[in-house]
């Protein structure tokens, strides 16, 4: 299958410059890189893509059985790395996409430069001398959340979830549901996010890793941050005067200084 | 804050300064005691102000809650579907719509809310403030609950009637046929629908040693009916041929408890051919006699390659009348010829306005195979049928024997059959 298409790959920026991998994580979709990417297209060439389940990633890709391991995540990821040809890319994953970036950079090492980690977490669930920071009841809980804000999605989001080519009307609201997929496919995604544990690969990592995180980040804290510093031999890190999850959005400024300085 | 009720008033006499003052007043009282709870807070998420009627609905002093982090008044799960959801819209998008949250109150209790959001922005467009307004949805939120479950029962419901109408179909026609030696059989099957029994069905069977009977039929209907009908076809055809395996005899025999069973003004029928094929002994082929009540013609694909239409015109549907007209036809089968029966599913594919075979594409679609195997035969009509996509509409069945050139072949088996829920080879 067209890997542009199954993944929606977008690629910006300049077609000269260093070229940068970004993957998002769970939630919503590519867009969450945009106030990075306006910052870093000057100097690199960016290569955007949404993941087999979100986005305007090709529904017919979905396979419930593919998707409930990174794993899957991961070989797409090397499909794309591939299929465009890319050497010495850097890889930036935010939040799950960084431990999906860990497993494909263990797998193919020599297609990558380095490796950058936005709010990375290896484990979300509290093990027996691990502080992941939630419980089982709490991934429960998210879950049902999941569910209760997907009520009204199979009516009123299915049409343009699916693509609609003869309602183009449809598409202005595409930019208001960039967060909404297909609760089936949420749901799984979430599954597999929250439920990995991912310990174990960090040592599999052999390219230069750079672990970016904010200061006050209630779904990667900083002593999560800091086990996957100390997890991944000779990695760095940068803690952000941010607040939240997602700093490519609530601090793009330092964010994209980061991956730039890193990555040049 | 600073909030005018109105602005378009000319210059304040004695009268409209108290109307001013008394419409101010209910301004401020309308914030703090709105049937709704209002919250500031920071783009980061930390809380500036709150109305009384938030801070009254969580139990808190409303002081109490300036400086918190928004999101430490939701759940666990809730803190998490915001930060990787909710958080990343209301940046983007600056605007929040209906969200579905559980507020946690001072003594932990948990209120469903409706939270809707939008962002104020400074001249360069940078996130300045969040503006929340949330509303209780303990009602909305139980039945919101209630259509979940029903849906998620609905849903385990469907899934329970397909596994049933999948395994009633699979009752219906034979798991794999068992062709004679001298004979190769191979069938192709399609149901239409998941959800119901098809009406299709065919079957393969000893009658002697050296004859064996065949059908292939479409009864009226789908679903449960069609299935206890088809049921009732199969038994009586197969019971009937060994009682007298004359085709005319058998096909009047079925007739006649169709008949029996329904009547009034709940006829049920069926179109149908069958058939039985006598072993050639020692001489090599099969002599076949063949009758048909209703159904389209069979297609004989003789080894040299022409292609021919078995004559059956004439045959009546089976249950209708008391006394239907059948029509028999008797031919021999050489080495290298090759029979197909098919339902007309296959003929009345819709292809635009028309049905595929309005032009005689099903004679030119043999001819282009002619001559060929039972298996290849098969292999082909399935790689056709499946090209047709969701213009195959209805259930389709074809059966196809043949004599083999080589005797080596012979005996050889197979069923092919597509459609949802029957995929798999199952021989």
């Amino acid at each position: 299958m067209d890997v542009y298409a199954k993944n929606n790959v977008r690629v910006v920026g300049n077609a000269d410059g260093p070229a940068l991998l970004l993957a998002h994580g769970f939630g919503c979709d590519q867009n969450l890189w945009r106030l990075v990417v306006e910052r870093l297209s000057p100097d690199f060439r960016i290569v955007l893509f949404d993941h087999v389940g979100a986005g305007r990633s090709d529904p017919s890709a979905w396979d419930a059985e593919r998707y409930a391991s990174l794993n899957g995540y991961a070989s797409d990821v090397l499909d794309i790395v591939r299929e465009l040809d890319l050497h010495d890319v850097v890889f930036v994953g935010h939040s799950v996409a960084a431990m999906i970036g860990v497993l494909a950079v263990a797998a193919q090492p020599d297609r990558f430069a380095k490796l950058i980690l936005l709010t990375p977490s290896p484990r979300y669930l509290d093990d027996d001398g691990y502080r992941g920071g939630f419980t089982r009841a709490d991934i429960d809980e998210m879950l049902d959340s999941l569910e209760s804000n997907y009520l009204g999605w199979s009516q009123a989001m299915a049409p343009v979830i699916m693509g609609m080519p003869d309602r183009p009307e449809l598409g202005d609201e595409l930019t208001d549901s960039f967060c909404r997929t297909d609760p089936a496919k949420a749901l799984v995604f979430a599954r597999t996010t929250f439920l990995s544990d991912n310990r174990s690969d960090l040592a599999r990592v052999s390219v230069p890793t750079l672990v970016i995180e904010c200061a006050h980040d209630t779904l990667a804290p900083r002593e999560v941050g800091n086990y996957v510093r100390l997890h991944i031999a000779g990695s760095t890190i940068v803690t952000l005067d941010a607040t939240g999850h997602c700093p490519h959005l609530s601090a793009p400024e330092a964010t994209a200084e980061a991956i730039a300085a890193f990555s040049t | 804050m600073t909030l005018h009720a109105h602005t378009n008033q000319p210059a304040a006499s004695g009268a409209a300064s108290s109307a001013q003052f008394v419409a101010d007043n209910d301004v401020d009282d309308l914030y703090e005691n709105a049937p709704c709870g209002y919250v500031s807070a920071t783009p980061d998420g930390e809380i500036t102000r709150v109305n009384a009627t938030f801070a009254a609905m969580l139990g808190y002093h409303p002081r109490a809650l300036v400086g918190m982090a928004f999101t430490e008044l939701l759940t666990v799960g809730g803190r998490i579907h915001y930060e990787t959801h909710f958080a990343p819209m209301l940046l983007l998008q600056g605007q929040l719509d209906g969200i579905t949250v559980d507020l946690v109150a001072a003594d932990g209790i948990r209120h469903p809310a409706f939270i809707t959001a939008n962002v104020r922005t400074d001249g360069d467009g940078q996130p300045t403030l969040l503006r929340i307004i949330t509303q209780h949805a303990r009602d909305r939120r139980a039945y919101e609950r209630e259509l979940l479950d029903s849906r998620n029962r609905a849903e385990l419901e469907r899934a329970r009637a397909q596994e049933l109408a999948t395994t009633l179909q699979r009752s219906l026609i034979p798991p794999s046929l068992s062709p004679p030696p001298g004979l190769e059989a191979a069938a192709y099957y399609h149901a239409a629908s998941v959800d119901e029994v098809s009406g299709d069905f065919y079957d393969l069977f000893p009658l002697t040693r050296d004859k064996w009977g065949f059908f292939l039929g479409d009864v009226c209907g789908k679903g449960a009916d069609a299935a206890a009908l088809t049921s009732l076809v199969r038994y009586t055809l197969r019971a009937a041929a060994v009682y007298d395996d004359d085709p005319v005899a058998v096909l009047h025999n079925l007739n006649t408890v169709l008949n029996h069973e329904y009547h009034g003004d709940d006829p049920r029928f069926c179109t149908v051919i069958f058939g039985v094929l006598t072993l050639g002994r020692g001489e090599g082929g099969v002599d076949v006699a063949l009758a048909s009540g209703g159904h389209p013609p069979a297609m004989l694909l003789s080894g040299d390659g022409p292609v021919r239409y078995l004559n059956t015109d004439g045959g009546q549907l089976v249950g209708v009348l008391a006394e239907p007209r059948f029509v028999c036809t008797r031919f021999h089968m050489a080495a290298g010829d090759t029979l197909a029966l098919y339902t007309d599913g296959w003929t009345e594919a819709r292809a635009g306005v028309e049905r595929y075979d309005d032009h005689g594409a099903l004679l030119e679609f043999a001819a282009e195979h002619s001559p060929t195997t039972a298996h290849a035969l098969i292999a082909a009509t399935r790689t056709l049928l499946d090209g047709f996509g969701a213009d195959l509409q209805d259930d389709t069945a074809v059966l196809a024997l043949g004599v083999p050139s080589h005797p080596d072949d012979a005996g050889e088996t197979s069923v092919r059959r597509g459609g949802r829920g029957l995929d798999g080879q199952l021989d």
